[in-house]
């Protein structure tokens, strides 16, 4: 932990060399996130509900939504650019130091500019929180924190899962950007609206809904109690992903590069 | 003290001929080829001692040091260094090893290399005593007191090397393996760099492993030296051994690889 | 200005842009692996956009729709298969690097007019990028069973309408991103102007939604905008949104941007040159 917080000081002070530069982009990134609210602030100025969800619900759904990503990016996203490292053999140093290879690629990297991201997402999670008309009671605020706790899970896991990727094929896929930005993106809306089809991959194959749709179910009274333990289930998305990054440093060591 | 026995290594290359048709076909079946980067290797280094490694391009150096160093996993053979096997209990063997690679940098490109410093103090858990007087000492025997201010990409290639190598031997490593320490860098800068590793193998009675081109180097530091080619050991002794009568050594090993057909 | 503008356009000079086109758009055919992987990501979202639409146009007693779902589709399909036409983060680094390092001043060297080279050469990028992607898109999306799929184009006449706004609209796009490479002469750090001028592009032009789900007001002043004259109009046009007199007029604003954004485009970049020639960059 203190060599991580000593990593974060080491990244801000790099990225301080370049101040304006920096603010700019914080402020992009706050826009981009931005962009996706007005999205879908001005479709309901035309329609007033989607499949019975209300704009106040489908708001809390995108906070909470938006909130697990950036949480799990702020985390994580420093196994974006491990294709990078990997090609520039960057990571033969962090073999040859005696700390955890996950801690230290997660401390080569980080995005700080994923600040305006993250303010945009307090502002979002904090407005769907008040305006939803939730009669909050204790088991649903423990709702809302494990469904922080399981996104932050599971999109780290596609995180680690997409560096480990690149120990095979050297260099990132476009495709992944499907579950990490898609999955943001799309779940403003409870997945369920997309269909049956998608509601059953995004429960069995990738456990989106888990953090998202049946959580949200009970929160807004429309589904067991029960649902409200999904998203600590969805943290096993880890196991596997863990997994294969564990097998993807085997390779390396046993193919080089 | 290191000990190889009998390692070899062989690499799996996919083959493919560039155009679509075959990038296809490799979809569904992937042709292989074999390459034996390490034939039976064995050696043994002792405490204290500086060996050159040398050889041409693609010998086989840079997948020893890469097991050596933990690295990489051979195919067969042992590998012991001071009681460890490097690919089996990777952390622990890391603690007591430094490397430089001489062509990439460890430093944060945008900091003070004293702040490199710092964090390198907290990977290795350096107690702050130890760190303090190691670099202290290392302060003084590179000359950095005015270095370690200046962020490291500011810094001249040959500033920019002694701040590397200091860093590598922040934790006080038994082992430095130094893969072309020198590379690129002007006449003085060399010599500086050369003198502290004699410096520091005579003070400390650091093992060093030195993989260089640069038959200077090799001349300067260490008496022994052991020659790969082709993924195998074509001698292990001196200098001596293959200058003959040849003017200079580059021309003598030179002269040696084309004898074993390199 | 005017000497400069009427010595690019003599037809041996435009062979020279040709060739850069030519040039890029080769290098852009190469990244094949890249290209599939990009077909899969836009018909996952180009699949997930329409399955959003349909929720609401599933919802009963929902407001009014502005287009059918089919038009919705087809609108959905046209943006996947042509999205390297019109994404605004597409931008080409190569040219950011080169100005922020001064390697410029290389270009410089040459008898060339920057402006004209880097427009031929950004076109040229974004069409190889299209051409690799819209075929297998455009191909699947035509089976896909109605009103999910892509519907043929309205009239012949509306196709060939479709095909000039398709070139203009990309035009516009090229057009301003070059108004984005030159501000770097001025700013150096172009990173953030680029993310946020991307992310007004993309509010505007219509690909977050498209413009006639806004609200009549604000849909009437964002398509004057200049970003109104991006993807809106050929995709509306396509899909049947757009069509009689709206659509004249569209295509007359679409052109008169055009020739707006080069202008100002030409001129910032005299002045940009004229700074790296006084300041030695």
């Amino acid at each position: 932990m203190k060599l991580y917080w000593k990593y974060f000081l080491i990244q801000l002070k790099s990225k301080m060399e370049y101040k304006t530069s920096f603010v700019l982009t914080c402020i992009g990134q706050f826009l981009v996130s931005f962009n996706v609210f007005l999205g879908v602030y001005f479709m309901f100025q035309r329609f007033s509900s989607v499949q019975g969800f209300t704009y106040q619900e489908i708001l809390l759904c995108f906070g909470i939504t938006l909130m697990e990503f950036s949480l799990a990016e702020s985390v994580a996203r420093g196994f974006d650019l491990f294709s990078v490292l990997i090609r520039k053999g960057e990571f033969d140093r962090i073999m040859v130091r005696p700390r955890n290879e996950i801690l230290q690629v997660l401390g080569s990297r980080m995005e700080f500019t994923r600040i305006g991201r993250m303010l945009q997402a307090a502002v979002m999670f904090t407005y769907g929180v008040s305006v939803s008309h939730v009669a909050w009671t204790f088991p649903k605020v423990l709702t809302v924190i494990f469904m922080l706790i399981g996104g932050t899970a599971v999109f780290s896991g596609i995180f680690l899962l997409f560096a480990s990727v690149c120990f095979f094929t050297l260099e990132g896929l476009e495709i992944f950007n499907i579950f990490t930005d898609g999955a943001r993106e799309y779940g403003k809306y409870p997945v369920c609206i997309y269909g049956k089809r998608v509601l059953q991959i995004c429960t069995f194959v990738i456990p989106y809904a888990l953090i998202q749709y049946y959580p949200l179910m009970f929160l807004l009274d429309r589904g067991k109690e029960w649902y409200g333990l999904l998203p600590l289930a969805a943290c096993l998305f880890l196991v596997p992903c863990f997994a294969l990054w564990k097998c993807g440093v085997r390779h390396y060591t046993s193919c080089g590069s | 003290m290191i000990t190889l026995e009998h390692v070899s290594k062989t690499y799996k290359v996919s083959k493919r001929d560039a155009g679509f048709s075959s990038a296809w076909k490799a979809l569904f079946h992937q042709e292989y080829e074999h390459i034996h980067a390490l034939n039976d290797v064995s050696f043994t280094i002792k405490d204290g001692e500086m060996v050159g490694y040398i050889g041409p391009n693609g010998a086989g150096k840079s997948s020893t040091i890469k097991i050596l160093s933990g690295i990489l996993t051979p195919d067969g053979g042992t590998c012991l260094i001071n009681g460890i096997t490097p690919w089996k209990n990777r952390i622990e063997h890391t603690r007591g090893i430094g490397v430089v690679f001489g062509q990439r940098t460890q430093l944060w490109w945008d900091v003070p290399v004293m702040d490199s410093y710092e964090l390198l103090k907290e990977i290795y858990r350096i107690d702050t005593h130890a760190y303090r007087q190691n670099l202290e000492r290392l302060t003084d025997m590179l000359n950095l007191s005015q270095l370690l201010k200046t962020p490291a990409r500011q810094l001249s290639l040959g500033q920019r090397m002694r701040c590397e190598i200091a860093a590598s031997l922040l934790h006080d490593p038994r082992i430095l393996f130094l893969d072309e320490p020198t590379i690129g860098l002007d006449a003085v800068s060399k010599l500086a760099v050369r003198d502290f590793i004699r410096q520091l193998n005579k003070e400390k009675n650091t093992t060093v492993i030195l993989t260089t081109h640069d038959m200077q180097d090799i001349e300067a530091l260490t008496s022994r030296i052991i020659l790969i080619g082709k993924g195998q050991i074509l001698l292990d002794g001196t200098i001596d051994d293959i200058r003959l009568d040849y003017d200079s050594t580059e021309e003598a090993l030179a002269a040696f690889y084309r004898s074993h057909g390199i | 200005m005017k000497q400069m503008s009427f010595k690019t356009f003599r037809p041996s000079s435009l062979r020279k842009y040709a060739a850069f086109f030519r040039l890029h758009f080769t290098m852009g055919l190469q990244y094949r692996t890249a290209a599939f992987a990009g077909i899969a990501t836009q018909f996952v979202w180009g699949s997930m956009e329409i399955l959003m639409f349909r929720a609401f146009y599933q919802t009963p007693d929902n407001g009014s729709f502005p287009m059918t779902l089919e038009a919705a589709s087809a609108y959905v399909w046209m943006q996947q298969a042509f999205l390297a036409l019109f994404i605004a983060w597409m931008m080409d680094n190569e040219i950011f690097t080169c100005i922020i390092d001064g390697n410029v001043s290389y270009e410089l060297c040459r008898p060339i007019d920057i402006y004209n080279m880097w427009f031929s050469r950004s076109m040229a990028s974004r069409c190889s990028k299209a051409v690799l992607r819209c075929m297998p898109i455009l191909i699947v999306a035509a089976f896909l069973p109605k009103p999910y799929g892509l519907m043929a184009p309205v009239s012949i006449p509306a196709f060939m309408l479709f095909l000039l706004t398709l070139a203009a609209g990309l035009a516009v796009t090229v057009a301003f991103c070059m108004l984005i490479y030159i501000s770097a002469f001025f700013t150096l750090s172009p990173e953030g102007i680029r993310m946020v001028s991307m992310s007004v592009v993309e509010f505007f032009s219509g690909a977050v939604i498209p413009l006639p789900f806004f609200p009549d007001r604000v849909r009437m002043i964002f398509e004057l905008l200049p970003f109104g004259s991006m993807q809106n109009v050929p995709l509306r046009i396509y899909s049947g949104d757009l069509a009689g007199a709206a659509m004249g007029r569209a295509i007359l604003v679409q052109f008169l941007w055009l020739s707006v954004l080069i202008t100002v485009g030409k001129l910032l970049n005299a002045l940009a040159m004229r700074k790296i020639t006084l300041q030695g960059g």
